[in-house]
């Protein structure tokens, strides 16, 4: 099958207790983990908009803040990708909840918010970009299949694509169906392959949703109560430098993604 | 970012909406200026609005192979998919490429929340969702996406994307890219949305659902009236088969940076779409014989639509809205559209803009008021979704003979 290659320029994360990818270097160096963080900081949106946000979009919206700052590139001209594997499970519970009791009692503000692209459309507005911007999801293989599609705008347009994957604790009845417990997003900024990357990764498709990964146990239960953490096999192969490893980018599909080695 | 697109064939196209099932039922609807839309009869205390039903999905459950997946929305689909030998279409390109050498790209806003909603009217005595819909599968955005992957039997990359209003046609550029890069050899494309009280009471909420039929450039407009509906196409390459007179030229997209639930009202993110597209398909303003708008009847979208048509193309481009014929519907429109702009390069005319009664003055002599006979070789459909999530299609009619 084809291969697509890609180079990673910036990567952000975050979680309650993992607040950027330093934090995630540090757990695979064997260190502690830091006590549970609420919220995240948020920096890029206005103090208004942070107070509208939901915290679905502050939590995709810090981890793509730290990508770009990473990737010293200007958000206002990066395309991007934005994938969650439920969206705003609280927006959605208040909407089903709103609509079974008081349906003409919906808040307009929570309607808008409760749309799938309502993380890029807040991130756009934000960084004033004008770029293609798209939402998608893939159930729990919603980061890979994000991947793909993020890495196929890279080297079928040829131009830097910024991927963000993130979900939320659910609540309500919802939430109890669904078993997404804790909050976890990702982002990388991902550019066409040129000789002499860093970060060069190289991402072929493969008939296997999953293979063999190191990780430290919480990565694991992370893995477990949150679908976007479904990146860490990725990124703890990008902190370390080598290896290989494969997402889940559909039911039957798996992406195999290797760092390449460059001479 | 100069890129120009791989040209594809449309070698396969459905549309099911309140204008009835498949291509015959919309050509007709379209031909007689009918529209689907109906008084709002949807749910328990429905607003006092107009809709576009699709009747019968109350009765029709999918197979019992796909029991997990059943709900509104994807009775939809299956019935959708079930229209104008899609379904055959789809098989035989399976087994022509491998079912892993095929993607499938869905559209839509709500997917199955419908659902959702009903599990949480009838909670049990523990708060939980009810039995009957206690399945995972369905309270998720991927529903349709999943069930349409199993039912067509496709292996390869499957993602939904929902974008609002431009799902569905933003689904053709990501068919695209897989297919240039070498990815696949085929891709289904298409969306779903149907009837729920999110979006009945959401759009409600912002003051954006007219009381009337929608009167998509009216100078009365009074806001949008809701449809249902699902679409698909299958898109192959040329070369493979060369006969195909229908074909996707380019899909461009932008972001407006503007607001949450408003268009910019000076066009400038729809208007990166619409050049996207047209500088991927390396074709200019004079060579569009007809665009498709995305003309919701709300005040904002369809003044900031005339306005871009206006001071971009010359009157030779013939325009306008479907929607007061099918409703919008929404995470669908894109696909809907795209079908209906697809057989009017087929059938060659272009559809009036139905529902004004008393055109807008903003608008120019650019619109088609009423159905023109007017073969058009390059078309193009607007799609604009909250989040500022633009999308532009452009499609070719390729005739006997001639060069493509």
């Amino acid at each position: 099958m084809t291969e697509l290659r890609v180079q990673v320029e910036g990567i952000g994360l975050w979680s309650p207790q993992l607040t950027d990818f330093d934090a995630l270097r540090r757990l695979l160096d064997g260190h502690a983990l830091a006590e549970p963080v609420a919220r995240p900081p948020t920096a890029t949106l206005s103090i208004n908009e942070r107070r509208r946000a939901p915290e679905s979009v502050l939590v995709a919206i810090e981890a793509a803040s730290q990508a770009v700052a990473m990737s010293n590139r200007n958000a206002d001209s990066l395309a991007c990708v934005f994938a969650s594997a439920y969206g705003d499970q609280a927006t959605t519970d208040y909407m089903c909840r709103v609509l079974a009791n008081a349906p003409t009692e919906l808040s307009p503000t929570r309607f808008h918010n409760s749309v799938h692209n309502a993380s890029a459309g807040y991130w756009t507005i934000a960084t004033d970009c004008r770029a293609p911007s798209t939402a998608v999801c893939a159930g729990h293989a919603s980061f890979g299949a994000a991947l793909l599609e993020a890495a196929a705008q890279v080297c079928a347009d040829n131009r830097p694509v910024l991927l963000v994957c993130s979900d939320t604790a659910g609540m309500g009845p919802l939430g109890e169906l669904i078993d997404c417990r804790i909050a976890f997003g990702c982002a990388l900024v991902l550019s066409p392959f040129s000789d002499g990357a860093a970060l060069p990764l190289h991402l072929s498709l493969i008939p296997e949703t999953s293979g063999e990964t190191q990780l430290p146990q919480p990565c694991k239960a992370w893995m477990r109560d949150n679908p976007s953490a479904a990146c860490l096999p990725l990124l703890a192969m990008l902190a370390r430098g080598v290896g290989q490893c494969v997402l889940a980018a559909s039911e039957k599909l798996g992406l195999r993604a290797q760092m390449e080695v460059t001479a | 970012m100069s890129v120009t697109t791989l040209p594809l064939a449309v070698t396969a196209y459905t549309a099911t909406s309140a204008l009835g099932l498949g291509l015959d039922a919309h050509l007709h609807a379209l031909d007689q200026q009918r529209s689907g839309l109906r008084i709002n009869d949807f749910g328990d205390a429905p607003l006092p609005c107009w809709i576009g039903r699709v009747p019968g999905l109350e009765t029709a459950a999918v197979p019992d192979d796909y029991a997990q997946w059943d709900c509104r929305n994807n009775r939809l689909a299956w019935l959708g998919l079930n229209q104008d030998d899609f379904f055959t279409q789809v098989q035989a390109a399976r087994e022509r490429y491998g079912s892993a050498r095929v993607a499938l790209f869905l559209g839509t806003s709500t997917a199955s929340i419908r659902a959702t909603e009903e599990g949480y009217r009838r909670v049990d005595a523990a708060g939980r969702i009810p039995a009957d819909l206690h399945r995972p599968a369905i309270h998720t955005p991927h529903s349709l996406t999943a069930f349409v992957a199993a039912a067509l039997g496709i292996e390869g990359p499957c993602l939904t994307i929902s974008t609002a209003c431009s799902s569905s046609a933003k689904v053709f550029a990501s068919a695209e890219r897989l297919m240039r890069l070498g990815i696949v050899d085929a891709a289904v494309v298409g969306g779903v949305d149907s009837l729920c009280d999110s979006v009945l009471f959401g759009f409600n909420s912002l003051e954006l659902v007219s009381p009337d039929p929608c009167r998509p450039f009216d100078a009365t407009r009074r806001g949008i009236s809701i449809g249902e509906a699902a679409g698909f196409a299958l898109l192959e390459r040329i070369d493979a088969n060369p006969k195909a007179s229908l074909r996707l030229l380019a899909c461009g997209e932008s972001s407006d940076a503007h607001h949450m639930s408003t268009p910019d009202p000076n066009g400038r993110g729809a208007e990166l779409a619409l050049r996207d597209a047209l500088d991927r398909a390396q074709i200019d303003v004079t060579q569009v014989g007809y665009i498709n708008l995305h003309g919701t009847a709300s005040q904002k979208n369809d003044a900031m639509e005339a306005a871009l048509v206006a001071r971009l193309f010359p009157t030779s481009t013939r325009i306008s809205s479907t929607k007061a014929l099918t409703g919008h519907t929404l995470g669908a429109a894109g696909i809907v559209e795209a079908v209906i702009t697809l057989l009017a390069l087929r059938e060659g005319f272009v559809p009036g803009n139905a529902g004004a009664i008393s055109p807008d003055p903003a608008c120019t002599a650019h619109f088609a008021w009423e159905n023109e006979d007017r073969p058009a070789r390059i078309a193009l459909s607007h799609s604009f979704g909250f989040g500022g999530s633009n999308a532009c299609l452009a499609f070719g009619h390729v005739r006997a003979g001639a060069s493509p």
